[in-house]
């Protein structure tokens, strides 16, 4: 019973942190039709430049501002600067099926080599501002600690500020019409591309938090978020790319599945359990859980 | 009548290129030195690897970020062939070809109501996850992995000839029997219906076209080259490990394709080509600008991310592309 | 001259044109009927008009200030709104937020939520489904809901593409009833651009005939109507 009790409690607090990953594509996904690989890149860079900010003043959570700063302003210039010449030189013939996903790929390792080339491959720590020892209980120390009760209240607080962005004020009713229906938003009057950036910059920064809470318990380096982006997209599609809500379901399944599959079968078969997982759902539902009849199709 | 001897002269005159560019590369093969005869072997693998994807993207349209994962397979498969069965080197190819396509078939299957990005994350997964099983599994060796060795080329070549040479001549003699077999695949029914799957699914149904299994058998095909690459690559670092087929080496295939041009078969070649030189190219300019050790690991994937994102905003089907639009306005000018 | 003055509009899709040389007057408080077949040109009109698609050449002025190469939003900000065919109406928003959607560009929640009022006063079956997914409405409240929308921004112009399209004549009696009502009653210029040529000259100032991208006949409404050669071609009567 207890094992149960802390595999769910990880799988929480590892989901929660993918939950955010698959957020961020899901929102750039809505409203671009673009799977941004490059999320990945931005959120690496963003976690380093917080990683700078929070060594130099040895305060995490000056790094975390810095990081969603610095992901909200890298979102926002790479629709302004990429995204949007991509789409003026519409792609058609065979290479249309792969030229978006391709390009952001290509985005994400630019983004990868320009900081080794800054930072170099050797790992670095972040001091996390919580204690990773496990949370005693009378007699029993459980794998849960404080550093996990943070990254989930962390996480949490996040998403409930998204929900009442996107639910309650002008600017979410703008970011939602311009994602499901762009031309009926223009002709009410929304600047859709302005709107979008917002969309992107909201998803970069959202993205920087989400490297800062992993590097709080691992090493950064050039390829530390690589499991991230991985587990992020496969929660993004577990979820059905079409919905926020169902982003953060399908990475919470994910995070307690593979945690799960590490605590009662054995460690290094995590991505073939990721993977199993995926293929399941889709199996199931090939447009993912939270897929109702009529979905939005690329 | 007509048709099919006009078809058979086509599929003779096609043979005869390729036996005369067999030669010519051979000919190279003997005047040049070792590094570059090595090279050649690994242009001559990433030349069938592209393949795979020119035949599962360019023409059927599904994206795979997972053929790095396919290849894999096929290296492994020869190498547990050669090892365990102590097979000749010929029949363990045969088994790299045949496991990775049954593996494709599987995944094929699996992935067939899938697309765009549920395609991508998939292979994906796929990608990252594959190689993880060999770490578990003691009889696929581990990280260390298992060694593939081909044995030395035979006595009869005499003593110049090298282990590299042999490399370069299997793998050579390799690319272009897949390469022709590709070929016709492609120029027959098969490529004709997976491009018309790949540009109007909708229409392709209602013309009876049944559009799952033709994108199973691309599946299968793609991963049987992929296969085969890898249990070359096996071959020309004699060693099969998890570290060779990495999430990296998915997305370079990936990128090399779409650099020539993901639907023509010709640019393979080049995609190859650039595959190979693009290290190079990269430590001879990290070298004379005297960067430290951070320069040397990271320029390459600098250069290749910059060309690939050029490629995509300017070239996106490939430099072909534009050369036909060039010659089409020169055309229309005249 | 104040209203919508086009001229000599052209509008290509790649090498194909889909307007050719299109000219006519709108003045200030008349509703003009577009009329034409399926495929005429109508619907590539509006959408030259409000922006959504780039115009070859040719011009277009509302109030004496040119229309054409504006954005779709910009040219809202300018008093014209324009109800798309078909789907225009978001069903995964509320009705509510549809109508919200209509104002936030004016940055003024008392001024949106006084139009929003005023709609439900026209439309009161909307005020009674305000917190409703708009996927729950029939078609004809659909429509309701999408051309209340374009009145929360309190235009002059207004362009409204085939709103019978899909309903029951019916609906179709009542929505080009209520569209005549309002627009008398907010002094509105409409451009109404329908197949249903005879429901819509009836509440017409003026008719403008389509044909293959080309203006094939205009003048007052009830002059068409009355032509039995006119009729006979595009009416079918």
């Amino acid at each position: 019973m207890q094992k149960l009790l802390e595999t769910l409690l990880i799988g929480v607090s590892t989901g929660s942190i993918y939950a955010l990953m698959s957020l961020a594509l899901v929102l750039v996904w809505r409203s671009t039709r673009v799977v941004n690989f490059a999320q990945a890149g931005q959120a690496m860079l963003s976690t380093y430049i917080g990683f700078e900010i929070a060594s130099r003043t040895e305060i995490f959570w000056l790094g975390l501002a810095g990081a969603i700063t610095a992901g909200a302003l890298l979102g926002a210039g790479v629709d302004f600067f990429f995204m949007r010449v991509l789409f003026k030189r519409a792609v058609s013939g065979p290479a249309a099926v792969v030229a978006p996903v391709i390009a952001t790929l290509g985005l994400l390792g630019l983004i990868r080599s320009i900081v080794g080339l800054i930072w170099g491959g050797e790992f670095k720590s972040i001091e996390a501002p919580a204690s990773k020892d496990g949370f005693t209980i009378g007699q029993t120390t459980i794998p849960f600690s404080a550093l996990n009760l943070l990254i989930i209240a962390t996480v949490s607080l996040i998403l409930i500020t998204l929900a009442i962005i996107f639910q309650r004020t002008n600017l979410g009713l703008s970011l939602r019409a311009s994602a499901y229906a762009p031309e009926i938003a223009q002709l009410a009057g929304i600047k859709t591309a302005q709107t979008r950036t917002i969309g992107w910059a909201i998803a970069g920064g959202v993205g920087g938090v989400a490297g800062m809470l992993v590097t709080s318990y691992n090493f950064l380096s050039p390829y530390s978020l690589d499991l991230l982006l991985v587990f992020g997209f496969i929660a993004a599609v577990i979820g059905g790319l079409e919905s926020m809500v169902g982003s953060v379901i399908g990475a919470l399944t994910l995070g307690i599945g593979l945690t799960f599959i590490l605590n009662y079968i054995g460690t290094s078969l995590v991505f073939i359990g990721g993977f199993a997982v995926l293929i399941v759902v889709l199996l199931l539902k090939p447009d993912g859980i939270m897929a109702r009849g009529k979905v939005r199709r690329a | 009548m007509e048709l099919w001897l006009e078809a058979r002269c086509a599929v003779r005159k096609k043979i005869a290129f390729f036996i005369l560019l067999g030669w010519l590369l051979l000919f190279i093969g003997d005047r040049i030195d070792e590094l570059r005869v090595y090279q050649g072997a690994q242009i001559a693998m990433y030349t069938i690897a592209l393949a795979s994807i020119v035949l599962l993207t360019g023409y059927s349209g599904q994206i795979s970020l997972g053929n790095g994962a396919m290849m894999a397979v096929g290296g492994y498969a020869a190498a547990l062939t050669l090892n365990k069965l102590e097979s000749p080197v010929w029949f363990a190819f045969l088994m790299a070809v045949f496991f990775s396509a049954l593996f494709g078939a599987l995944l094929g299957t699996a992935a067939a109501r899938l697309s765009g990005p549920y395609l991508a994350g998939t292979t994906l997964a796929l990608a990252v996850g594959l190689p993880e099983i060999a770490n578990q599994f003691a009889f696929l060796g581990g990280v260390p992995g298992i060694l593939f060795d081909v044995g030395f080329p035979p006595a009869r070549f005499g003593e110049e000839f090298t282990q590299y040479k042999w490399f370069f001549w299997i793998a050579t003699f390799l690319a272009l029997l897949s390469l022709f077999i590709t070929s016709n695949i492609l120029q027959s029914r098969f490529g004709r219906t997976w491009s018309a799957i790949r540009s109007n699914p909708l229409a392709a149904e209602l013309s009876g076209i049944h559009s799952s299994r033709m994108k199973i058998l691309a599946f299968t095909i793609s991963s049987a080259l992929a296969g085969l690459a890898g249990a070359v690559l096996a071959m020309t670092i004699s060693l099969v490990a998890p570290g060779a087929y990495t999430l990296t080496l998915s997305f370079a295939l990936v990128t090399g394709a779409v650099l020539a041009g993901v639907s023509s078969l010709p640019g393979v070649l080049l995609g190859a080509l650039i595959l190979v030189a693009i290290p190079e190219i990269a430590d001879v300019l990290a070298n004379s600008w005297g960067g430290g050790e951070n320069f040397s690991n990271y320029l390459p994937g600098l250069i290749v991310s910059l060309l690939l994102i050029l490629s995509v905003i300017f070239t996106p089907n490939g430099p072909g592309e534009n050369l036909r639009r060039h010659h089409h306005k020169k055309a229309s000018e005249h | 001259m104040s209203g919508l003055q086009v001229s000599a509009l052209c509008v290509s899709h790649g090498a194909i044109a889909a307007l050719r040389a299109v000219s006519f007057s709108v003045e200030v408080g008349q509703l003009a009927a577009v009329i034409g077949s399926n495929g005429a040109g109508k619907t590539t009109l509006l959408r030259a008009l409000s922006g959504l698609n780039k115009a070859t050449s040719g011009s277009a002025q509302w109030s004496e200030c040119e229309m054409l190469g504006a954005r779709p939003d910009a040219l809202v900000r300018r008093g014209i709104s324009h109800v798309s065919e078909g789907k225009s109406v978001i069903p995964e928003l509320s009705v509510k937020e549809n109508l919200v959607l209509g104002g936030i560009w004016r940055n003024n929640k008392n001024d949106t939520n006084a139009a929003i009022a005023e709609v439900v006063e026209l439309f009161p079956i909307l005020g009674q489904r305000m917190s409703h997914s708009a996927d729950t409405l029939s078609g004809g409240e659909r429509q309701m809901l999408a051309i209340g929308r374009a009145l929360v921004s309190r235009p002059k112009l207004l362009l409204l593409d085939e709103p019978s399209l899909g309903l029951a004549p019916l609906v179709i009696e009542q929505i080009f009833s209520t569209i005549d009502q309002l627009r008398r009653k907010l002094g509105l210029t409409v451009v109404l651009v329908e197949q249903n040529a005879m429901s819509a000259l009836e509440i017409a100032d003026i008719g403008i005939i389509i044909n293959l991208g080309e203006v094939v006949a205009s003048g007052k409404a009830s002059e068409l109507l009355d032509d039995p050669a006119l009729r006979a071609a595009y009416l079918g009567y």
